[in-house]
């Protein structure tokens, strides 16, 4: 027998199974498709997540202390210079617009670790700052309801305070925040602005944030030495190089550095946050590799599921057919062409589902198609068609024609 | 000159223990070519069974099958594809065409096993189907077709390859009389031709029209007598 014959007889039998047909292919065509939408959707997410860091905060550059553990290895080294910590004097120097021309503004930032109540309610802030009212332009963060507070409020020392969503949220439901005394640590701090929102980054409740006066939380949480880091404000994104060159210059001279390789300080720009967040965002990749292993199981499932069903079918048929002479090769042929053919158009269709579905926005997040997805994607499904297509058929083929047609 | 079929001592077993069945229990058979034999015998005695391994279909526990000489245990796949597709027609109790396939393309399959090609293949095909009177209906699928016209496409099947052994269990169980009367002087020519017939069935008035006739019972066969018409 001719394979032109046993290529006839395959597509015969495709024809004359037609329900058959439509749901092995649509099975494989839905697996390969999810596959490669989830990822694309895991993906999309991901690349938002970055998008959601960039914009945080552009051309700024936040300056920390190299002394502590901050370091790493550095910081054993560093130790042997005599290593200052961060000053509002440095924030100052760093503000002088005739030392640092590229530099729009500085703000000096101590963080406290604290839980804020109100009434019964109460709330432990992702990020409590104090600092100076430039912090909110250089972080790119604005008061959206209420007002910032001054550098008047900073002199004076005042305890008010600007809060996030999240604080809103967690304190004051039903209450317009706006006035209300809360406590951080016990210490009353009066609510005078709510930021806009920023959502979350992925890592970070961009919402969870409490900011007052420097010297208030310096005066009442903090105490004075413990500057966190210093947030500074190139005037765009493009003089960021120089603005880098100037803090360098002025921090050396401030920090008394004889040697730039050890430095007391470090400074870290954007573009070295966003290298940190994608490397340490393993947690993003293994959380893809469960949504691709995930649904190409579910995918598998379902080309397995529809196999199996026509196999009592498909068992009886090959019984008929041996019974009327025909060789095994012919049978296992025949039925391999089946399956190729099946997941082939199956996992064709499955393809451009997939390209088509990623163009849809799923809750708000733009799926972005991993190439190597779709390719996954086809091969393990075409694999399960072809296998769980032609296992069957290679046992029926050696079955004794009785077996075969009395299988069930 | 050897018989067509030599069947000696064949046992089949189904379970084992207690449970044990003996579908057929130590049976003897020979039929010479150009024979015309009618199997007959209460339901369960174990004649489809005999039947399924004389057409090469099914193994025995125990015994010994010769077709035409050859002995069926010793052959490979391949051997015992061409076994059933040129030497053997086997007409079974429950037809057994391929669904949603045409009465032709049925028809013209264990040609197309055989390598025997377009025109040709067509042209026996449709001269079976014309011989069982279904030349009307070829491009009918078996939902499409009565019991009787299935069986009669089914035994087109048989006779396509023009076999020299006609295997029939029960071929005339869902045909009218008519029908039957059709299909046994259809099986008095093919037998006048030369080929050997067996056909298990239960109707007199079909076995009447054997030369011979064998009785099981049991497993095993209890009379084996030459019709005497
Ligand atoms: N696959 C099987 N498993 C177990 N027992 C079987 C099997 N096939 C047949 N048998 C048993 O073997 C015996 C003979 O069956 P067989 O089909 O040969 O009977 P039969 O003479 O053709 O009957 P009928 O006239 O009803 O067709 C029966 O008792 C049956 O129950
Ligand atoms: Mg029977």
């Amino acid at each position: 027998m001719s394979i032109f014959e046993i290529i006839r007889f395959a597509i015969r039998g495709l024809n004359s199974n037609k329900l058959r047909t439509t749901l092995t292919t649509m099975g494989i065509a839905i697996g390969v498709s999810s596959v490669i939408i989830l990822l694309a959707f895991g993906n999309g997410s991901s690349k938002a997540v970055q998008a959601g860091i960039e914009k945080l905060g552009t051309n700024t550059i936040t300056i920390q202390s190299n002394r502590g553990g901050f370091g790493g290895g550095r910081a054993s080294a560093s130790r042997s210079v005599s290593s200052k910590p961060l000053t509002v004097g440095d924030a100052v120097a760093l503000s002088d617009p005739t030392t640092a021309p590229d530099i729009k503004q500085a703000a000096p930032v101590a963080s406290a670790n604290t839980t804020c109540t109100f009434g019964t309610n109460s709330s432990t802030p992702g990020t409590f700052n104090g600092t100076w009212p430039a912090w909110f332009e250089a972080s790119n963060t604005s008061v959206s309801k209420g007002t910032y507070f001054t550098n008047d409020d900073v002199t004076e020392g005042r305890r008010v305070a600007v809060i996030g969503n999240t604080i809103v949220t967690d304190l004051f439901t039903g209450v317009n925040p706006i006035g209300q005394v809360m406590r951080c640590g016990g210490i009353p701090f009066t609510v005078i602005g709510i930021t806009e929102k920023k959502g979350s980054n992925g890592f970070q409740d961009g919402d969870s944030l409490v900011v007052a006066p420097l010297t208030a939380v310096q005066r009442s949480l903090t105490g004075y030495n413990n500057l966190q880091s210093i947030v500074v404000q190139a005037k765009s994104a493009k003089v960021q190089d120089l603005a880098q060159t100037e803090i360098n210059t002025i921090m050396d001279a401030q920090h008394k550095v004889k040697n730039v390789n050890n430095r007391d300080y470090r400074t870290l720009n954007q573009a070295s946050l966003l290298a940190t967040t994608s490397s340490s965002s393993s947690v993003l990749t293994v959380l893809l590799g469960m949504i691709a292993g995930i649904s190409l199981l579910v995918g598998g499932i379902g080309i397995t599921n529809i196999m199996l069903v026509t196999v009592v079918e498909r068992t009886r048929e090959i019984g008929i057919r041996k019974a009327i002479g025909a060789p095994k090769r012919a049978i296992m042929t025949q039925f391999l062409i089946e399956a190729t053919i099946l997941s082939l158009v199956g996992g064709l269709l499955g393809v451009v589902g997939g390209l088509i579905g990623s163009n849809f926005k799923i809750v708000g997040v733009q799926p972005i198609i991993i190439p190597s997805s779709v390719f996954l994607a086809f091969g393990v499904s075409v694999f399960i068609g072809l296998f769980f297509g032609s296992y069957p058929a290679s046992r029926a083929a050696s079955l004794r024609p009785i077996e075969a047609l009395r299988y069930e | 000159m050897h018989p067509v079929i030599d069947v000696q001592g064949a046992v089949k077993q189904y379970g084992s223990g207690d449970a044990a069945i003996f579908a057929l229990d130590g049976v003897d058979l020979r039929i010479d070519s150009g024979e015309y034999v009618a199997i007959m015998g209460p339901s369960g005695s174990g004649k489809s069974t005999l039947m399924n391994i004389m057409g090469a279909l099914d193994n025995m526990t125990a015994g010994k099958y010769f077709l035409d000489g050859i002995e069926i245990d010793t052959l490979d796949e391949n051997a015992l594809a061409v076994v059933r597709g040129r030497k053997i027609g086997f007409i079974f109790q429950s037809f057994n065409l391929i669904a949603r396939t045409t009465a032709l393309a049925n028809v013209e399959l264990p040609l197309a096993y055989q390598g025997i090609k377009g025109k040709e293949r067509r042209a026996r095909a449709m001269a079976a189907l014309k011989v069982v009177g279904l030349e009307d209906r070829v491009s009918h699928e078996p939902t499409e077709l009565s019991g009787g016209q299935q069986q009669r496409v089914a035994v087109a099947r048989a006779l396509s390859t023009r076999p020299a052994l006609l295997l029939a269990d029960e071929p005339t169980g869902a045909l009218d009389s008519k029908s039957t009367h059709d299909l046994l002087d259809l099986f008095d020519q093919i037998n006048a031709a030369g080929r050997t017939v067996v056909v298990i069935t239960h109707e007199d008035d079909v076995a009447a029209r054997a030369k011979r006739i064998v009785r099981m019972r049991d497993g095993k066969i209890i009379s084996d007598t030459v019709n005497k018409k």
